[in-house]
């Protein structure tokens, strides 16, 4: 087997989990976008202020420390504890919850009904709200994040790969356990969608407020729920990714490659954000390969999947999978 | 005019109860604009109760306001013999009142039947961890909630298109099933807002006799807007009557035919 086609696979294969942790933040805007027509530009902050609440714990930080020792002239940072990690991710979950609880009633509550333009500046309002909060709160130096994921390169795959091949593939194993939550995440959520009480109505209030309330469904209910989904998405995004190169402020980017995901997957689709991140995924890491090392000098990961996107929005406008917008005349 | 002080046997023969619930003084306002001006009036157990009145009369904010879209500035609401507090739509909801809407709200995206099933959510009890590992409780109520969403589905006709999603359907049919969820929540006060609106002859013909069936097999308390007063005359048992924000006749349908208010208001003159 020619060479050029092995190495192909390998970027394949890799460009497939990178699109995996692209989909994952998808998730989280569309979850938010369906249910409530908001486009949640603070969707990347909460994925680093998710995995930066949960370091803090695991590390026993003391959280606005600046600003204590500031005021009251003392000199504290740790709390001198270590969290184990399950714990520290349930009373990161709690946090969420209550973040999003917060988020409605201070914030969305009271813009029932407004344009969709409203809405998305109150998201980039809290978005650089929060990026302030949590520097405030946890600092902004990096910190590496360990829950116990396996990292580094299967040996298995390598193995393998090499008795077929005469070589062996790098393949994270950090990659391998994202794929395989982010299948079970997807998977659990469509069924929570499809078959619970609680999901029926969420994609009756996606559908019609107005009819929602008419059968008893609490919008703000919905909503609370829906950010609160949102967020453990966001948290499970901003382990996968603190894991892989730390949590720092970077982190809050990953938001902007959620962006052609979306456009490619349609912002109202689950399993639209889910191919559309390993659309993505697979399309740059392959172009990277065949074109832009060679041809182009290379880093054409940064813009590829934009241009990618905007391809399909002409073709496209909804979508693969987004709802297609019929105007009668 | 007729005594309902302690309910009343219809024309056909059916027993109407008590007071479900009573509109005292009502007055909703607009800014400038007084859409309901001192309104009272009551709707008894198992009648069939008709709002009328020409466009603009305040029908619609009426019925907004009994299903808590809207809220009165001054009156009071009593609901099974006690004062509502000012209450979200959903609370109303959950109290019992189903409704329908002029122009249509169902879920466009969904499924009839799933449109219907999200009818029953105040009989579904079940909590969020329950139901995720579906055992027992959740697995009992899922299917006697199916299986009663079933029955209606049954009887209003619409078991051909129970997979199809709302979108797709004609008018008509989307009118059936949004009756369809409303009756699938078992309300105690059914509200239709226009039910026979920009529908055909025939349509109007199947919406009356199920509006008729529903409270004879159900016993359904209904309340309904409606212009057609043909329609109106022959479905209700008793009839208000509203111009411009005001009431201007109550009783049954023979009474206000005999109104001379409403004959000037409403009907125009007439051609006897």
């Amino acid at each position: 087997m020619p060479d050029q086609l092995v190495f192909g696979m390998e970027v394949f294969l890799n460009g497939l989990m990178a699109g995996v942790l692209y989909a994952l933040v998808a998730l989280g805007f569309v979850l938010i976008y369906k249910a409530s027509g908001i486009f949640n530009y603070a969707q990347g902050i909460m994925a680093l202020f998710a995995a930066m609440t949960l370091v803090g714990l695991m590390e026993g930080i003391v959280p606005f420390a600046h600003l204590i020792n500031t005021i009251f002239g003392t000199n504290i940072h740790h709390f001198g504890w270590h969290a184990p990690a399950l714990l520290a991710i349930l009373l990161t979950v709690l946090m969420m919850i209550g973040f999003a609880w917060i988020v409605n009633v201070v914030i969305f509550k009271h813009l029932v009904n407004q344009e969709p333009i409203i809405l998305f500046m109150a998201t980039i309002g809290l978005a650089y709200f929060m990026d302030g909060f949590a520097l405030i709160m946890w600092f902004s130096d990096i910190k590496a994040l360990d829950v116990g994921l396996p990292q580094g390169i299967n040996a298995a795959i390598d193995e393998a790969t090499f008795q077929i091949f005469n070589y062996g593939f790098f393949i994270d194993n950090l990659d391998i356990v994202a794929t395989i939550v982010a299948a079970a995440l997807v998977f659990t959520l469509i069924v929570f969608a499809q078959y619970s009480k609680q999901g029926r109505a969420m994609r009756a209030v996606a559908d019609d407020h107005q009819a929602a309330l008419s059968v008893g469904i609490s919008l703000n209910f919905i909503w609370v729920m829906v950010w609160s989904l949102a967020g453990f998405v966001a948290l499970v995004a901003g382990i996968m990714w603190g894991t892989k190169s730390g949590v720092q402020f970077s982190l809050s980017l990953i938001a902007l490659k959620a962006l052609p995901v979306l456009m490619l997957g349609g912002f109202t689709s689950i399993p639209g954000a889910i191919i559309g991140g390993l659309i993505i995924g697979v399309g740059e890491q392959l172009f990277e390969f065949a074109i832009g090392q060679p041809f182009l000098g290379g880093a054409t990961q940064n813009w590829f999947a934009y241009v990618l996107a905007l391809i399909f929005l002409v073709f496209r406008p909804q979508g693969l999978f987004g709802e297609k917008i019929i105007e009668r005349v | 005019m007729l005594d309902t002080t302690e309910g009343y046997t219809t024309e056909d023969g059916r027993k109407i109860g008590g007071v479900v619930m009573e509109m005292k003084n009502i007055t909703l306002r607009f800014g400038g604009v007084v859409a309901i001006k001192d309104i009272s009036f009551d709707i008894r157990e198992g009648e069939i109760r008709a709002i009328i009145g020409p466009n603009g009369a305040g029908k619609s904010s009426m019925l907004n306001v009994i299903s808590g879209f809207y809220h009165p500035q001054e009156g009071e609401v009593w609901y099974k013999g006690e004062k509502r507090p000012v209450m979200k739509p959903y609370q109303v909801a959950r109290q019992g009142i189903a409704r329908t809407f002029q122009n249509i709200a169902l879920f466009e995206g969904m499924t009839v039947l799933d449109n219907v099933m999200t009818g029953r959510i105040r009989q579904m009890k079940a909590g969020l961890f329950a139901q995720s590992i579906w055992k027992g409780k959740a697995e009992q109520e899922e299917t006697e909630n199916r299986e009663f969403v079933e029955k209606i589905i049954d009887f209003l006709e619409i078991q051909h298109i129970r997979k199809t999603p709302v979108g797709r359907l004609p008018y008509g049919l989307k009118k059936r099933v949004e009756l369809a969820r409303a009756l699938a929540a078992e309300p105690s006060i059914l509200l239709l807002d226009e039910p026979m609106a920009g529908m055909n002859v025939e349509e109007k013909e199947d919406m009356s006799r199920f509006v008729l069936d529903v409270n004879d097999e159900f016993g359904t308390t209904t309340v309904l807007i409606e212009h057609d007063m043909g329609v109106v005359m022959d479905l209700s048992d008793r009839v208000v009557v509203m111009d411009y924000g005001q009431k201007i006749g109550d009783g049954t349908p023979d009474e206000v035919r005999n109104n001379q208010a409403v004959i000037d208001a409403y009907l125009g003159v007439s051609h006897d």
